[in-house]
């Protein structure tokens, strides 16, 4: 069941574009599945409007925890990165549809690009605590937009790629070698819509099924207002109800 | 708290929500009891299905968001088939918002609508903005709005509601000629039309360039108008636009409306229209109103 809760920031990490902000509420969260998002509200900035749709990063249902990665984009998120320890930030949680999971001796890799990987980690933990160890592909513009990596690196084999060379294959993530070296029965992906179209396009060529998670601009989250629509074989679709992971498959890419 | 509107349209206190912004009602029972609500208006609905305009459809602006939605909806007999078998017992009244782009496709689409029992209301849509034939040609002159609602009227024979457009010069002259034509009631403002750019691309920031204004930015220019309207006709007005907690409800109701509607509220905060109608209920105990309908028009001015 959706919720609107009142989370209280607990802890903030500052990684420069980005911020990580964990947040805990006194209830008792409710099933959260990997993939799935949040609505959050932005209080006290008065040219946003409307909530941000943020990925969840992490969950700790014992002390009623979510974590979110939020990368610094527009005012909305700028005002959201500024947030203090005590802060109250309300939000509405779960939302959408997350990723499928694999039967188990399935392969499968998870590919992030930029702040996309944020929705990886949590996705990486429940596939271990399956019994599950999936191989991550990381990409960024550079070193420093890969964050958290030896947290990613617990989690199963990873591997990185930087459009600068600063880390791991120079390249984007569709370039790396692992594509020549490795086979997979399932690939997940979050990041820039161009990259998860290329991946997409890779997956189809070795004909694994492909899950990437969208980010349409969106108002309501809900279902109800039809802004954040995508082109599938169905017609208009709303990414916040019926996604925000699509088989490939489905979506006229 | 009861509200009657009229030929059967007797609300359990004067709050609805807007088409368009709570879906079927479904998308929302996580966090509203819609027996808290007087009614809900479900998405415009056309007789053929549509595809509505290509992504993006929203630009957010200060306190505030531009839609170009288009209408994207199935059609009155998916809706008949499919969605009314689910919504039809909500606890609460629920009314379809019908909109065309020919004179035929309204009157057909309200034949088939008057045909179901737990749908006690249209609300007549000749005022979107996004389509190109999306009714707000019939709901900018007298002439038109006469024409489509005397139409509609001969074979619809439950609470008529014509939802009025704020993109006019005489909203008055135009809520008269609905009233004229046989209207109920009539529901006011639907968007405004505007516009955004992205000035870093150079490039319009909706797929089909300008779209509906809606949020509390809009408010001023809906009270305005409502107040206007109440005092050129005799049928009751339903105020909307930027609605966004009681005490906004409460100044529609006293420039005259005899209810209102939530809308893009529900998006910040799906419980919103419950708040709202709780609300209501505690500014008139505060303020020494017996009833909400006392509310309506105590406007000193």
């Amino acid at each position: 069941m959706k919720q609107i809760i009142d989370f209280k920031l607990v802890e903030k990490q500052d990684f420069g574009r980005s911020v990580l902000l964990r947040l805990r509420t006194e209830r008792d969260l409710p099933e959260i599945l990997p993939g799935q998002f949040v609505q959050v509200r932005v209080d006290g900035s008065p040219s946003t409007y409307l909530r941000r749709p943020i990925s969840i990063h992490d969950v700790d249902f014992q002390n009623h925890e979510i974590t979110l990665l939020v990368q610094q984009i527009g005012e909305g998120t700028r005002h959201l990165a500024a947030a203090e320890k005590d802060d109250i930030i309300n939000i509405i949680l779960p939302l959408g549809n997350g990723f499928s999971l694999p039967e188990k001796g399935e392969k499968c890799l998870l590919v992030g690009g930029g702040i996309g990987i944020a929705p990886l980690y949590y996705f990486a933990k429940v596939l271990n605590e399956k019994g599950i160890r999936p191989t991550l592909l990381l990409g960024g513009k550079t070193e420093t937009d890969l964050l958290r990596l030896t947290d990613y690196q617990q989690l199963g084999e990873t591997f990185v790629t930087t459009e600068d060379g600063s880390l791991g294959e120079k390249g984007f993530v569709t370039m790396h070698s692992i594509w020549q070296q490795q086979s997979f029965d399932k690939i997940y992906v979050c990041g820039p819509k161009p990259m998860m179209k290329s991946v997409a396009k890779l997956a189809a060529e070795k004909d694994v099924r492909c899950e990437v998670s969208l980010e349409n601009l969106m108002a309501c989250g809900l279902g109800a207002c039809l802004c954040c629509v995508e082109d599938t074989v169905d017609g208009h679709v709303c990414v916040c109800k019926e996604g925000p992971v699509f088989n490939t498959r489905r979506l006229k890419w | 708290m009861t509200i009657d509107l009229g030929c059967g349209l007797v609300l359990r206190n004067p709050v609805m929500t807007a088409s368009g912004t709570f879906g079927y009602g479904e998308e929302y029972t996580d966090f509203v009891d819609l027996a808290q609500l007087g009614g809900i208006i479900v998405k415009g609905t056309t007789l053929h299905p549509r595809e509505g305009n290509p992504y993006p459809r929203m630009a957010e602006t200060p306190s505030g968001m531009l839609n170009c939605v288009g209408l994207q909806n199935k059609g009155v007999q998916y809706f008949i088939d499919t969605i009314y078998p689910r919504i039809k017992d909500y606890d609460t009244n629920v009314l379809l918002n019908l909109s065309g782009s020919t004179l035929e496709d309204y009157v057909k689409g309200a034949e088939m609508v008057d045909a179901l029992e737990k749908i006690p209301a249209i609300e007549l849509n000749v005022s979107c903005p996004n389509v190109k034939q999306g009714g707000m040609a019939f709901g900018v002159t007298t002439t038109g709005i006469s024409q489509v609602v005397s139409e509609v009227r001969k074979v619809y024979h439950k609470h008529l509601m014509v939802k009025l457009s704020p993109n006019v010069t005489n909203i008055a002259e135009i809520a008269m000629a609905a009233e004229a034509a046989g209207a109920d009631s009539v529901s006011l403002i639907n968007t405004l039309m505007g516009m955004a750019i992205d000035a870093e691309k150079r490039k319009p920031k909706l797929s089909v360039i300008t779209g509906g204004l809606s949020g509390a930015c809009v408010k001023p220019v809906a009270l305005r108008m409502v107040w206007q309207v109440v005092k050129a006709v005799k049928i009751p007005v339903v105020g909307l636009g930027g609605i966004s907690n009681a005490n906004d409800a409460v100044e529609f109701m006293l420039a005259g409306a005899s209810a209102i509607e939530i809308g893009t509220a529900n998006f910040i905060d799906p419980a919103i229209s419950a708040k709202v109608a709780w609300g209501i209920n505690e500014y008139c105990e505060r303020h020494g109103f017996q009833k909400a309908t006392d509310l309506i028009g105590a406007l000193e001015c």
